[in-house]
């Protein structure tokens, strides 16, 4: 099959908006929380490949601050609009918000047993929550300080808090809610009296310890009893701006401007003696900006920061085995599709935070050999720009088939369009009168013939709605499996229409008939969550595949896994193939050929071709495009089933338009990264 | 004399650098090898006090006693640890092992055991053995229970480091850390990503260093990293830590004596302190000159040192200021300009550091001082093409220099300057006269003075590939401004466009040889004119020398193709000529031998020879393994009196030369023992003073008594004796007062005894005394000479006014009566 290279448009992506500012990691679950300067929160599970979950949308006006996890698995944010809102993590909404009546809130901190959250205000208030197990109370305000207070932390016992403030630490008593020490910190880096030293980051350890982290770029330990510092490490020229301990308290990870990561660990003075002193270790550098937050799980470094990436470094000390977990991972893109594409006007429909772009594709005329970049006889076009109205962000998008209908939703509203093309000029028009059940979507998608429209709405149920000219009907509503509110976040639809598969975060992939309006079926629960969803023409075959990298193939008809996925159940997919380290975002199949299946990650594109022998551990992964002087012999030896292209990375979306046109959209990390502000400089010898 | 059997000897200019140097516990001294011997250096001084010598190898390694920090261990190659009592410069026992020693440990708290590294069967593979020192009272001791340790060690001991007094041994080797535990003898082996890619390939290993008191080992790297290791007990949850401030390979690491502070060394020539292990926390002490290759820490606390790679010890104070050099003769690159003798001081002159010229005194093995030839700063990187000094040369007795450097950056690049520096009396050095750009369009081959005496105008002649020989003459270039001379072309001579390789002037400098390829041209110095040319047609000419004094009509020059020819100048014949691979000739100036160094398959021999017989006077087989690069005769202040025909040639001059391996070798009848200035036990006895304010004062005050000795010795007034310096008061002072005579019958004799030790010193014993010193300074440097002749004639002065004030023979008799019988009791006593 010849290649041609045909996209050459390229698109800006807004992610000023999108650097990460805090993150929270809990260790029941093994979820990592993050949260992102647009107030989006991302929960990832760890134990499922790092996938990323869920996510809640951002708002405007919700700039998070502090996150962290109570009572278990209940998540709280807080941010500079003063309020404090707790997440519902079934329901992918926000349960409510508090105003904490202190202006700004910058930090927050759950009490050690996780019945208590205290708020760190702009007007110097620290202020107890009782959680309680519907909302959170408001309880006692401890002794009002002369500054924000940026950071907290709770002594392990629940006892004391360490605040950190402008220029000194306050240790309060929680029962008294007074003030019994205040460490007052030196200004001076490096010679040079800075005009304020701001506490960053303050860590409470069990035996009294304080570790402060601040603008100077010192790690300091204070002796919390005296009020005396103990030793204090310069580490960087700019400041450090966060940290984060183990729970066994031998180790902690600490953030700097500068982009490093350093580990420091309680080692011991000499093998015979029982002293012990905090050593910095290993530096990190990941990171070209800030790192403005950090998390340490019980095997792994998490830090997070300005230049969006989210950095998982395991302690290779802490990793008993070599596999998935002892590899660095550094996520990037979201685990989900920002992109639809209606395939009979060839379309783009992009979705930004705060807005929609259509574009239609280019196109030539000339031909080329393969590998050749084509030359455009009509440039791509720009048709569209939807801006939404209010302060939310979007979840998601979609853009039917034959391009004129584009519906989205935000977390509190649901849009539908409807689209006319009279030669170059384009109408759009807002289908009004939104039934009242459909407020917020976490899934929309039209049926192949852009009939239908499938919504997946956060309390669990699918509303199908019929397509009329202008205007809809409202079909039917499957309601979610008795007692279950968990919201779809995956759907599929047969090209014939006839099924329609859905898939929560948790719970299996469920198979509904649309003609008669039923379950049909539900596909066997796996451990791993589903990141991609897509059900081939014809055989009517549903290709699930999983965070860890398993794909199967769901016979609907027959209501069982094909002889195909058995087989490759039972022989196993390749080790490298297992390691990969990005979901699969996007299933697709080619319509002549019934024996392929494509689909790709961020790093890659692959044709699974179900006629080929599979792979084995010691064949080859990643062959380059056969060379056309080999032998046929060798070629149909060494050939497996596995055909892996890595021309595009990051690869953000990639689907066939039609029989010979594919379409892949490319996301530069260079264009990410000449978007962010300017890293500090550093001097770099030898230049 | 006894006539005693001519050998070959090392003369110093050993290197200095070998391995780290050692100081003594209250950090006044430091140790460091030097070939065979140690030595003993003063750190406030740079005076070397004591030369340890025994070994019959290379000394491999030094160390403390740390049972008795009196007392210092060394190893060598020969197979041998020695124990010296280093004040007194006295080997104590000697331990023989067996092996060839590489290197040698000893942990704080080993009871009697030390740690050697030792090479295996197979060349290349060391490993690490303990030996139990037995204790035994003689002397020479067998040692030769070895007991295995660690396998596959490197050779250097910067990769070997001991922890936490003799815990565990920290040792590398390529990527490899290994970390074996004495007590559990349990080894951790730590590996470093290595084939990856082409940053991990300079991960290897450089160095090793321990903490004192915590269990950290610092690594050094080639890359420039410092690691420093913790938590090494767990192959699992080792940790460590990384400082990045050397761009290129470490090359050496200590710790302080507290081990707050970590310092480091490498090529850049920059000493780095990090304190407190934090990589923001660091001071630096720059340019040291040359690459640092070891770093060493006193015991003390209070001096560091560092060892270069040209051969020099630099002693630094703990706040980071050098405070002492100790430098050796600089080897640290190839000698191009040869072997010199500058006529003034007679010291050795050769390429030194960079860019210099050495002045290196053979008598004291220390380098006198170092002249900038090329005054540009040097900058110490790979691949960077530097100015090279390639030809330098003395005239008029010293009066003037001239150098030569260039700098070829490609074929057709090429850089060259000629330099002409006189000798300032004012100044007592070498100051720049002329400078002369490009003086030949090719690279220079030869550069000769016209030394002859009676020549009123110094001359000088270059040869140069580009087939040109210039005349240098001196001209005034006096202005209106100031009256200056300087150095112009008088003359350019050429051959049939053949390369001119070499020039030599006759003793009397009336004739010029210029050896175009294979011709030998003879010239009028006076008029420029060619006399008439000598073809051999057997290889071109490789060197060219008259012969002199009584041999001054002939003319001797070597090829390459191994011929050997001597031509008579008034005959304009070839006189002989002889089958002789030569790499050296060189003439005796103050006599008529000539020396040359053949090279042969087994090694280098040496023939000396007058110019007017083909028989050699003496032959000296396999002088050396390798190849004599250079020779040179360095005359002898005191004329030796070898008696037999084969040893005459050593009478007027000593034979210097230099190997490949930039060894400096010479002939003598000496053992080494006395060849080198022992130093007088006075020396040892000032140093031993702490100096304390009251110590300068005493010093101030001798001072004072000393000029005042010599002021009233020359103005004749009346001397004051010197009360310590008269035994019989000495004895009355230092008898028991119970054995004592009465003060009565005392006091007359003190009395007379001060009388006469007077009279005795200024007419006998002093110049007795001076005779004596005379001798045993005799091999030492000149100003010290120069001291005690002045003594002499203050002595004489001396004696010449007494004579005045003589007193009558009856009375002196009488007096010296007096003081026989003052010493008869005391002795009996």
């Amino acid at each position: 099959m010849p290649i041609f290279n045909l996209s050459s448009f390229s698109k800006r992506l807004k992610d000023k908006e999108w650097g990460i500012r805090c993150v929270a990691y809990n260790n029941q679950s093994n979820r990592l929380a993050v949260s992102r300067t647009d107030g989006t929160v991302e929960i990832y599970n760890l134990s499922a490949n790092y996938f990323q979950e869920k996510f809640f949308p951002g708002h405007e006006s919700r700039a998070t601050e502090a996150l962290c996890w109570a009572e278990g698995q209940r998540l709280f944010s807080a941010g500079l609009n003063g309020e404090i809102l707790e997440y519902d993590l079934q329901a992918l909404n926000i349960k409510y918000a508090l105003d904490a009546f202190g202006g700004p809130i910058w930090s927050m901190a759950a009490s050690p047993s996780g019945s208590q959250l205290v708020v760190g205000c702009e007007d110097g208030s620290v202020k107890l929550f009782e959680v309680t197990p519907e909302k959170i109370q408001f309880a006692r305000n401890f002794d009002r300080q002369k500054s924000r207070i940026l950071s907290l932390s709770w002594h392990p016992a629940g006892t004391h808090i360490a605040a950190g403030s402008i220029d000194y630490i306050s240790v309060f008593d929680v029962k008294s809610g007074s003030i019994i020490r205040k460490m007052v910190l030196d200004r001076q880096h490096l010679g040079v009296t800075k005009s304020r030293c701001i506490v960053w980051g303050v860590a409470f350890l069990s035996d009294g310890t304080v570790i402060s982290v601040d603008s100077v770029g010192k790690v300091q330990l204070w002796d919390s009893a005296t009020g005396t510092l103990v030793k204090s490490h310069l580490i960087a020229n700019a400041d450090v701006q966060s940290i984060a301990v183990a729970d066994q308290e031998d180790s902690f990870v600490v953030g700097t401007a500068e982009g490093t990561v350093f580990h420091f660990q309680l080692v011991s003075v000499t093998s015979s003696s029982s002293e012990k002193q905090w050593v910095r270790t290993k530096p990190f550098q990941h990171h070209t900006h800030d790192v403005r937050t950090v998390a340490h799980s019980p095997t792994a470094l998490i830090s997070g920061g300005t230049d969006t990436h989210l950095v998982i470094r395991p302690l290779m000390e802490k990793v008993e085995v070599k596999n998935y977990d002892a590899a660095l991972r550094k996520i990037t893109f979201p685990h989900r599709r920002l992109i639809s594409c209606s395939k009979r006007r060839q379309l783009l429909l992009f979705q930004f935070a705060h807005h929609l772009e259509l574009w239609r594709l280019g196109s030539t005329l000339a031909t080329g050999k393969n590998g050749d970049t084509l030359p455009l006889s009509k440039n791509a076009d720009h048709l569209l720009h939807l801006k939404t109205k209010g302060p939310e962000n979007i979840i998601c998008s979609c853009v039917s088939q034959c391009g004129s209908w584009i519906a989205y939703s935000t977390a509190s509203r649901f849009f539908l369009y409807r689209l006319k093309y009279e030669h170059d000029n384009i109408s759009l028009q807002r289908v009004s009168k939104m039934p009242a059940f459909l407020q917020s979507a976490v899934h929309i998608l039209f049926s192949e013939d852009s009939r239908k429209l499938f919504v997946a709405s956060n309390q669990g149920s699918l509303h199908i709605l019929h397509l009329l000219e202008g205007s809809f009907k409202h079909l039917h509503t499957f309601q979610p499996q008795s007692g279950t509110v968990e919201a779809m976040c995956l759907l599929a639809v047969s090209p014939d229409g006839n099924w329609l598969a859905a898939s929560g975060t948790s719970a299996g992939v469920h198979v509904y008939d649309l003609n008669h309006l039923k379950l049909h079926c539900t596909v066997p629960a796996y451990n791993f969550p589903v990141t991609a969803l897509a059900i081939a023409p014809n055989t009517n075959n549903l290709v699930i595949a999983h965070s860890d990298q398993q794909v199967f193939e769901f016979s609907i008809p027959d209501k069982q896994y094909t002889d195909w996925s058995r087989a490759v159940q039972k022989q196993g997919f390749h080790q490298l193939w297992l390691q990969r380290d990005t979901p699969i975002t996007h299933i697709s199949f080619h319509p002549k050929r019934p024996m392929h299946i494509l689909l790709h990650d961020a790093y890659m594109f692959c044709i699974i071709d179900k006629a080929l022998p599979l792979p084995n551990d010691k064949t080859v992964l990643y062959n380059p495009l056969p060379p056309k002087n080999e032998s046929d012999v060798f070629l149909r030896r060494t050939a497996h089933a596995f055909k892996i292209s890595k021309i595009y990375k990051p690869l953000l979306f990639m689907d066939l338009l039609d029989e010979r046109t594919l379409v892949a959209v490319e996301r530069p990390l260079d264009d990410i990264i000449a978007q962010l502000p300017p890293p500090i400089k550093k001097k770099k010898f030898g230049t | 004399m006894v006539e005693e059997s001519v050998r070959v000897v090392r003369c110093g200019g050993s290197r200095l650098n070998f391995r780290r140097a050692v100081f003594s516990a209250d950090s006044k001294y430091i140790f460091c090898v030097s070939g065979d011997f140690v030595k003993v250096y003063s750190s406030a001084t740079e005076e070397c006090v004591h030369v340890l010598h025994g070994h019959e190898d290379v000394v491999s390694g030094i160390l403390l006693n740390p049972n008795n920090h009196l007392q210092l261990f060394s190893c060598s190659f020969d197979g041998t640890i020695k124990l010296w009592d280093y004040l007194d410069g006295i080997l104590i026992k000697t331990f023989r092992v067996g092996p060839k020693l590489h290197a040698i440990f000893i942990p704080a708290r080993a009871e009697d055991s030390v740690f050697l590294t030792i090479s295996k069967e197979e060349p290349d593979i060391f490993q690490l053995v303990s030996v139990k020192l037995p204790k035994s009272s003689s002397q020479d001791v067998e040692a030769r229970e070895l007991s295995f340790v660690l396998d596959y060690v490197n050779r250097s001991p910067k990769c070997i480091a001991f922890g936490n007094e003799g815990e565990y041994i920290a040792a590398v080797r390529d990527f490899y850390l290994s970390v074996y535990f004495l007590k559990k003898k349990k080894t951790c082996n730590f590996t470093l990503p290595s084939t990856k890619n082409k940053k991990n390939a300079k991960n290897k290993f450089t160095c090793v260093a321990c903490h004192p008191k915590e269990d950290c080992i610092a690594s050094g790297h080639m890359d420039g990293k410092i690691r420093l290791w913790r938590n090494f007990h767990d192959d699992k949850k080792y940790t460590y830590t990384c400082l990045h401030w050397h761009h290129d390979m470490v090359m050496d690491l200590a710790f302080t004596v507290t081990g707050t502070s970590l310092l480091s060394g490498g090529r850049e020539c920059v000493l780095v302190e990090w304190r407190e292990g934090s990589e923001k926390n660091k001071e630096f002490l720059p340019r040291l000159g040359s690459t640092i290759e070891h770093i060493s820490v006193s015991p003390a606390g209070d001096l560091f040192c560092t060892s270069h790679s040209d051969n020099k010890i630099t002693v630094i104070h703990r706040n980071l200021s050098a405070s002492a050099v100790i430098q050796g003769l600089v080897k640290d690159r190839s000698i191009s300009t040869g072997l010199m003798v500058d006529p003034r001081t007679k010291a050795l002159v050769l390429n030194g550091k960079p860019g210099h010229l050495q002045f290196y005194s053979l008598q004291g093995d220390k380098q006198l001082y170092n002249l900038d030839i090329i005054q540009q700063e040097y900058i110490n990187d790979d691949g960077l093409i530097q100015i090279e000094l390639v030809k330098a040369a003395f005239g008029c007795s010293g009066t003037w220099l001239a150098t030569v450097e260039q700098r070829q950056e490609n074929k057709s690049e090429l850089e060259l300057q000629m330099k002409l520096w006189t000798y300032s009396k004012k100044t007592q050095g070498f100051a720049l006269n002329t400078k002369i750009t490009m003086p030949h369009d090719d690279h220079i081959t030869a550069l000769c003075f016209n030394n002859a005496e009676n020549y009123e105008k110094p001359i000088l002649v270059t040869a140069s590939r580009d087939g040109h020989f210039k005349v240098w003459a001196l001209v005034d270039d006096s202005d209106i401004y100031k009256k200056a001379i300087g150095w112009t072309c008088d003359f350019v001579g050429s051959y049939h466009k053949y390369q001119a390789t070499n020039c030599c002037f006759s003793e009397d400098g009336s004739l010029l040889a210029v050896s175009f390829e294979e011709i030998v041209t003879i010239w009028d110095s006076e008029t420029w004119e060619l006399k008439c040319t000598f073809c051999q047609r057997a290889g071109k000419i490789r060197h060219l020398c008259f012969g002199r004094l009584t041999c001054s009509k002939y003319l001797l020059a070597t090829t390459h193709n191994g011929i050997l020819c001597c031509w008579n100048l008034l005959s304009c014949s070839m006189q002989w000529s002889a089958k002789l691979n030569v790499s050296v000739l060189e003439p005796d100036p103050y006599s008529d031998y000539v020396a040359a160094v053949s090279r042969s398959t087994a090694g280098s021999d040496l023939f000396v020879f007058k110019p007017s017989e083909p028989r050699p006077l003496y032959i000296q087989k396999n002088v050396s393994r390798e190849e004599v690069q250079w020779g040179v005769f360095v005359p002898r202040d005191v004329p030796g009196s070898f008696t037999s025909e084969a040893h005459q040639w050593l009478n007027r001059s000593q034979f210097y030369f230099l190997t490949k391996s930039q060894c400096l070798l010479t002939f003598s009848t000496k053992s080494p023992e006395e060849k080198l200035t022992p130093t007088s036990k006075q020396l040892l006895a000032e140093e031993s003073l702490p100096t304390t304010p009251f110590s300068l004062i005493l010093g101030k005050h001798r001072q004072q008594q000393e000029a005042r000795l010599n002021g009233t010795s020359e103005n004749e007034l009346i001397q004051l004796p010197l009360t310590e310096n008269i035994p019989a008061i000495n004895e009355l002072l230092h008898t028991p007062a119970h054995v004592l005579p009465s003060a009565s019958f005392l006091c007359s004799l003190f009395i007379n005894s001060l009388l006469l030790s007077k009279e005795t010193k200024s007419s006998e014993e002093i110049p007795d005394d001076v005779d004596m010193e005379d001798k045993e300074e005799s091999d030492s440097s000149d100003e010290e000479k120069d001291f005690t002749e002045k003594a002499q004639e203050t002595n004489n002065t001396d004696l010449g006014e007494d004579v005045i004030h003589q007193l009558s023979k009856s009375e002196e008799k009488e007096l010296r009566k007096f003081r026989k019988v003052d010493y008869s009791w005391l002795t009996a006593l």
